[in-house]
């Protein structure tokens, strides 16, 4: 039997594209942690005139659709504009890899994902941003589709583990419909946190485990 | 077709010796009926011969009676039958409660969760970070309820060796029963129940280079149990069905193939790898205990790196390991046994166990660890971790 993995997966982890440390980078984000057995960082090139994509490389740690992921969304965006490159998906990363096997989807959000956040990191660090965002309930909920329910490799708004959220000055409070002495417990706790506590206006991230 | 590969996953499966085929095609196509009473057809009683005979040599091996030893289909069963058949025959009479440990493998750890689900209680006594049991835990965790210990002898991911006497020997001072699961140890570790007071036993052939679907349970005499499969009386009424008279005669042979000698050569092999791999490749580590490990399994941690990349990579140069990454395994959980030693996730999706059997080469140590030395630093230079 064939291993899960197309052959363009394959190729991919075999010889990935754009990968390693890029020197003076115009842009960066790390998605993910080693807890989570998954780590994507990307970095960018951009044309300050025409806000083109020129340079972009990324490096990885994880499994193989992990790599293949970071390589493929590398090509995707390269020679693309900022607006150009935030519509990429991971629906359209997992196609342009001919596929990954459903437990690894969350291989492909990670790297979008990560792309995504070194295009807000360019845009935060040239004052392209055009208001800042509040942190509400709604925005919260968003952020936590990125994390990840290690178990089924699917996020955790979309598995219903989120019971509740709550946003009052500056404090984020998410309870998990999860034992906290679950195996993933911790692993989650530092997600969440990782995902929101950056944010200019919270103060504290309260992660709580109620299953 | 995979007569070049450099197979490292002896404990989850060893290539069977032609000896043992050789030694099972009889039961197979001239002697197939089954064992019969001793009124029996003629060929009936041939197989009834040679299922004792079979009986006879694997319990000599583990200095048992041959009544005292029943086959099953694998280990699985076998932990499954001590664990619930204890159970089920003191459950009502001395009480509820079962101590096991944390690292166990799937058919003793499931099957306690399982008794729980039906109102057992379980204590998973402390390991220590090399996963030696705290036998003053173990002690403390022993109540009057307490009906059966279960700790097994080696462990099948990182090698650790519990001091089987010392726990059998508490269990025995306390009164209670003590469950080994041996799947991994037997043969390649002493272990005779003459001298070590051990009540239950597990053990499997797929481990020795024997046949898949053939294992067995040591019963001590008078150990109360029940069957946990309803059917015939066959195996003293305690596990019913058919016998499998091939997979009896090829265990039988498998573990006479076993012999010290061998053992000693996978050990050599095993020290190597590790001496390498410890000292060759940066930020490395050893999971499990130094001494106190199975001879012919070693397990590392790569930091940085990814097990299952690690593992694809490997295969496709020819070589095939196992790793406690949670991006192998089938539930996507890191390895249990690694976290119950107080290691990190990070640490368990970085480690690789490496296990040997009859048909590895010395010449292939080297190869697997420049293979392994090669990925590591490849993986390592795309890795955005241990950079800084």
């Amino acid at each position: 039997m064939p291993l899960p993995y197309s052959e363009i997966v394959m190729e991919h982890f075999r010889n990935p594209r754009n990968v390693g440390r890029m020197d003076d980078p115009d842009a960066k984000a790390v998605e993910g942690s080693p807890a989570c057995g998954d780590m994507v960082a990307v970095y960018l090139k951009v044309d300050p005139e025409t806000q083109v994509i020129t340079d972009i490389k990324f490096e990885s740690y994880g499994c193989a659709s992990n790599i293949a992921t970071g390589s493929i969304i590398t090509e995707l965006a390269k020679g693309k504009t900022l607006e150009e490159a935030k519509k990429i998906t991971w629906e359209e990363a997992s196609r342009a890899l001919g596929g990954l096997p459903p437990l690894k989807t969350h291989c492909a959000v990670l790297a979008v994902d990560g792309l995504h956040a070194a295009i807000e990191n360019y845009e935060e660090r040239h004052g392209l941003v055009k208001e800042r965002q509040p942190t509400t309930v709604e925005f919260v909920r968003k952020r936590l589709k990125h994390v990840m329910n290690p178990v089924v490799g699917l996020d955790i708004v979309r598995t219903k583990l989120v019971k509740e959220i709550e946003v009052q000055d500056g404090v984020v409070r998410v309870v998990l419909d999860l034992p906290p002495d679950h195996q993933f417990a911790p692993v989650m706790k530092e997600d969440i946190e990782e995902k929101l506590g950056h944010r200019w206006d919270v103060r504290q991230v309260i992660v709580e485990f109620a299953g | 077709m995979y007569e070049n590969l450099v197979y490292l996953d002896n404990a989850a499966a060893t290539r069977l010796d032609e000896r043992v085929l050789e030694a099972m095609r009889p039961y197979f196509f001239d002697v197939y009926a089954v064992a019969t009473s001793q009124f029996g057809y003629s060929i009936g009683l041939d197989a009834r011969e040679a299922l004792d005979n079979a009986r006879i040599r694997i319990a000599a091996a583990l200095g048992a009676n041959p009544d005292e030893f029943i086959f099953t289909s694998d280990d699985t069963e076998s932990s499954n039958l001590a664990i619930k058949g204890v159970a089920l025959a003191l459950g009502e009479k001395k009480g509820r409660h079962i101590v096991t440990t944390p690292i166990e493998d799937f058919p003793v750890l499931h099957t306690a969760r399982a008794l729980e689900r039906q109102g057992f209680r379980a204590t998973y006594v402390r390991v220590d970070e090399t996963g030696r049991v705290d036998l003053d835990h173990l002690r403390e965790s022993i109540t009057p309820e307490t009906i059966l210990v279960s700790v097994q002898t080696a462990n099948q991911e990182i090698g650790t060796l519990q001091d089987i006497r010392a726990i059998a020997e508490i269990c025995r001072e306390k009164g209670v029963l003590f469950h080994t699961d041996a799947t991994h140890a037997f043969t390649r570790v002493p272990l005779d129940v003459r001298e070590i007071p051990v009540d239950l036993v597990t053990v499997s052939a797929h481990t020795i280079h024997g046949p898949r679907g053939i294992g067995g349970l040591y019963i001590r005499k008078g150990t109360p149990i029940k069957k946990i499969l309803d059917g015939g009386f066959q195996e003293f009424d305690l596990r019913p069905g058919v016998e499998n008279i091939p997979g009896a005669v090829g265990f039988a042979r498998a573990v006479e193939l076993v012999t010290p000698e061998e053992t000693a050569r996978l050990q050599r092999m095993r020290d190597r790898l590790l001496e390498r791999l410890l000292n060759e490749v940066p930020h490395t580590r050893l999971n499990g205990h130094p001494v106190h490990r199975l001879p012919h399994n070693a397990n590392v941690s790569f930091r940085f790196v990814e097990g299952e990349s690690l593992l694809l990579h490997l295969d496709m140069r020819g070589f095939a390991v196992s790793t406690g990454s949670a991006c192998f395994s089938r539930s996507l959980e890191a390895s249990h046994v690694i976290l119950g030693i107080g290691g990190d996730h990070e640490r368990a999706h970085g480690s690789v166990r490496f296990t040997f059997g009859r048909y590895n080469k010395e010449e292939d140590v080297d190869r697997v660890v420049e293979a392994v030395a090669d990925i590591v630093r490849e993986l390592r230079r795309i890795s955005p971790l241990g950079k800084e």
